[in-house]
């Protein structure tokens, strides 16, 4: 066994056991962040502070929540929100922060794609980034289904049934699924426990996982510049801060992140107490009646992108160019192949490519929300469907002639 | 600077996908055409009723007679609110329509009538003038009705047929029946005998009262579910509780549904209620109070938790400035 002086502080006394003067250094003082960045490398943090506001919020609804289809409804409606001091509160915070932690995400998504950070050694900063994706759909459909409305019900029905498999008609995984032949009790009782155990869990684990990748590789920069960190970070702890191209996380770093945070926060709490429709749809104020099929169903915004991708196509057509588009993203790192680690701008026809992909995704959005039955958005949305599924190819071919850039900024 | 051009892209990506997935996605969701798919511009009138809305929806129906009938209609509506009605002499005629509207929560001919102690007070003028004339015409629900003398209230031809009549009954109402109402009373008058509201215990029968024995509890729902029966056999089927229907439909829905449920939902069994513009506010009050009952306190939180926002951002700006001085 280790040998233990007498500890002074509780500072060493912690230290001696788990060494915490090490991790103060691994995880903070001494995790070294290119210098050269700017406020979208904040919304990892921001996103972090989103999901904790998520958990917090989610652990206060729990304790008033009733997952049972006749109690549901009201336990939400009326008891957390009229009854439970600053249940509304907590309840607007938990719906706003599910869909505005979507659009964090996006835009983290796109950072990641704009400035070539799934390359050369962040691939599985990349991989886990896209599995924190699908869990997070995953907690977001869960979540959706527990107020038990009319957009609950409608779409919990049409969502488990696409497990059937088009033309394999997979009633029985369908039933299995549900637990039911349609949305019932035991159907909402599997997503209460997926979205506040199961599903939760996993994300946990993945967010570690997030993190740990990104230990050894770095964080990219502005300019995807190739730097020797160990260097840099001498510079830096001999007080050549200038020169230094790096910075420790804490609390240089943070400091930027917690400012990005204040103004994020401003325009959150904006959205949870005075525009938050877009987030709690009113037609899900309606409580669930599987004999009233709503005039409109559609997902929230965040799904609508690849929801449009499965509407303009034949059923079986439909169901394969939707797993595509699902996935499709996961292999980015391998289907871009140029070695350059740079800036969309300084990489060639890569910028337009990435332009194209964010309006697409856009109009994809659009058009999965707007009526069908309207030949016009029928045929844009069409259109766009089929972009989205060429641009995975054309990636490939633009970034395979794509001219190599000199190492360095 | 570079770091607020970004944000302005960001900024700039991020409103145009909110203005399409939710203004634009929801106008075009909810656009109402007519045959020729031209748009038509669902508007509230202020909770004033000259019938123009029923003549505009007969003519796009492409029924010539109907559309007559109902600007003749309406026009003599218009003709009875030009005569000086005389409170006094109304007052007996008003004694006949408290032969059914007794407020003893008794249900005729499928719905319990209404008690009309505020009537002068939540109702338009027009409309009760209307709605004495021909309760079907009035309520927009005459296509329920082969003939309108079917309406429950039908016998009220028969029973005032006189304009300078009529004009009293109404000068009666607005004049003694104007007292101040509240939130409640206006709901419970206008729209209780068909919605219930459980989330403030009420049934089409009222307040549930609070019994001693489980016996009579439940003999009591035995008599909420027989009214509750009647009226599904009257109206097609039960009308929806609004318990949450101020989160579930927006203000221009309510609006212009309640000023004529046929502009929002055509062929709906749902009569026109005429609530004026101050009986419209009474209900909605109302229904906020049950359905959105943190409406206040929200408004009153929001700049005390946004104010907190801004100041800690400034105090984080200066830690950040402090932070980053020596590394430029």
């Amino acid at each position: 066994m280790a040998h233990f002086e007498k500890a002074n502080s509780l500072n060493e006394w912690l230290d001696q056991r788990i060494g915490l003067n090490t991790l103060k250094k691994v995880l903070n003082t001494e995790y070294w962040i290119p210098k050269d960045i700017n406020f979208l490398w904040a919304m990892g943090m921001v996103l972090a502070a989103t999901f904790g506001l998520l958990v917090i919020s989610g652990i206060f609804l729990l304790m008033y929540y009733k997952p049972d289809t006749n109690l549901a409804f009201d336990s939400v409606n009326y008891t957390i929100m009229s009854e439970v001091g600053y249940g509304w509160l907590w309840r607007h915070i938990h719906g706003v922060g599910a869909s505005i932690v979507f659009l964090i995400i996006y835009i983290h998504m796109f950072t990641g794609i704009y400035y070539g950070s799934y390359k050369r050694g962040r691939e599985l900063i990349w991989l886990s980034g896209m599995a924190l994706f699908v869990a997070f759909s995953a907690e977001a459909f869960s979540g959706y289904m527990l107020p038990w409305g009319q957009m609950s019900y409608w779409a919990g029905m049409v969502i488990t049934n696409l497990f059937s498999g088009g033309s394999l008609e997979a009633y029985g995984l369908v039933e299995w699924i549900r637990g039911d032949y349609v949305p019932g009790d035991a159907f909402l009782t599997r997503f209460f426990m997926l979205h506040v155990l199961l599903i939760p869990l996993v994300i946990i684990g993945l967010i570690v996982l997030h993190f740990g990748t990104l230990r050894l590789p770095h964080v990219n920069n502005q300019e995807g510049a190739d730097i020797d960190f160990k260097e840099a970070a001498e510079l830096y702890k001999a007080g050549k801060k200038k020169e230094s191209k790096v910075i420790p996380f804490s609390p240089v770093f943070l400091s930027k992140d917690v400012f990005v945070m204040g103004v994020y926060f401003i325009l959150f709490f904006y959205l949870v107490f005075y525009n938050f429709d877009f987030a709690m749809d009113p037609v899900n104020f309606d409580p669930a009646d599987g004999l009233k099929t709503p005039a409109h169903i559609y997902p929230e915004w965040y799904f609508l992108w690849s929801y449009e991708i499965l509407r303009p196509f034949g059923k079986d057509a439909g169901l394969i160019a939707f797993g595509i588009a699902q996935i499709a993203l996961f292999f980015l790192p391998f289907i871009d192949r140029s070695p350059n680690v740079a800036p969309a701008h300084k990489r060639g026809l890569f910028v337009v490519w990435f332009w194209v992909l964010v309006i697409d995704m856009i109009v994809l959005t659009a058009m999965g929300k707007l009526p069908p039955t309207d030949p016009t958005f029928a045929l844009i949305g069409e259109i766009a469907a089929w972009t989205f599924l060429a641009l995975g190819p054309v990636l490939v071919l633009i970034t395979m002639f794509e001219k190599k850039i000199g190492k360095g900024a | 600077m570079r770091e607020l051009k970004i944000a302005a892209v960001v900024v700039a990506f991020s409103l145009l996908t909110y203005y399409l997935v939710e203004p634009y996605a929801h106008h075009e969701m909810h656009k109402k055409v007519d045959a020729q798919g031209v748009e038509i511009k669902v508007e509230s009138h202020g909770f004033t009723y000259d019938g123009s809305d029923d003549v505009l929806e007969a003519e796009r129906k492409g029924d010539a007679a109907l559309a007559q009938k109902k600007k003749a209609f309406w026009a003599e509506v218009a003709e009875v609110s030009k005569l000086k009605g005389d409170a006094a002499a109304g007052e007996a005629g008003f004694a006949l329509c408290l032969g059914c509207h007794t407020g003893t929560g008794t249900n005729m001919g499928g719905v319990v009538p209404p008690s009309l102690d505020h009537a002068g007070k939540i109702y338009d003028k027009n409309y009760l003038i209307a709605l004495l004339k021909d309760p079907a015409m009035a309520s927009n629900v005459d296509h329920k009705y082969a003939d309108t003398m079917m309406h429950p209230m039908g016998s009220i031809k028969s029973m005032m047929s006189d304009n300078q009549q009529i004009a009293d009954v109404v000068a009666y109402m607005l004049e003694k029946k104007a007292a101040e109402v509240t939130p409640k009373e206006a709901y419970t008058e206008a729209c209780m005998r068909c919605h219930a509201l459980r989330y403030a215990n009420m049934t089409q029968l009222g307040e549930t009262p609070a019994f001693k024995q489980e016996k009579e509890a439940l003999a009591y729902k035995i008599k909420v579910l027989d009214e509750q029966d009647a009226i599904k056999a009257y109206m097609g089927k039960l009308p929806p509780d609004l318990s949450m229907i101020i989160r579930a439909r927006g203000e221009h829905f309510m609006e212009t549904f309640i000023e004529n449920p046929q502009s929002q939902l055509a062929g709906t069994s749902m009569p026109r209620v005429g609530l004026n513009h101050e009986g419209y506010e009474k209900v909605k009050e109302y229904l906020t109070e049950v359905g959105d009952p943190s409406k206040k306190a929200r408004e009153n939180l929001g700049p005390w938790v946004i104010g907190f926002f801004v100041l800690f951002a400034l105090l984080a700006f200066l830690w950040k400035k402090y932070q980053w001085r020596e590394l430029h």
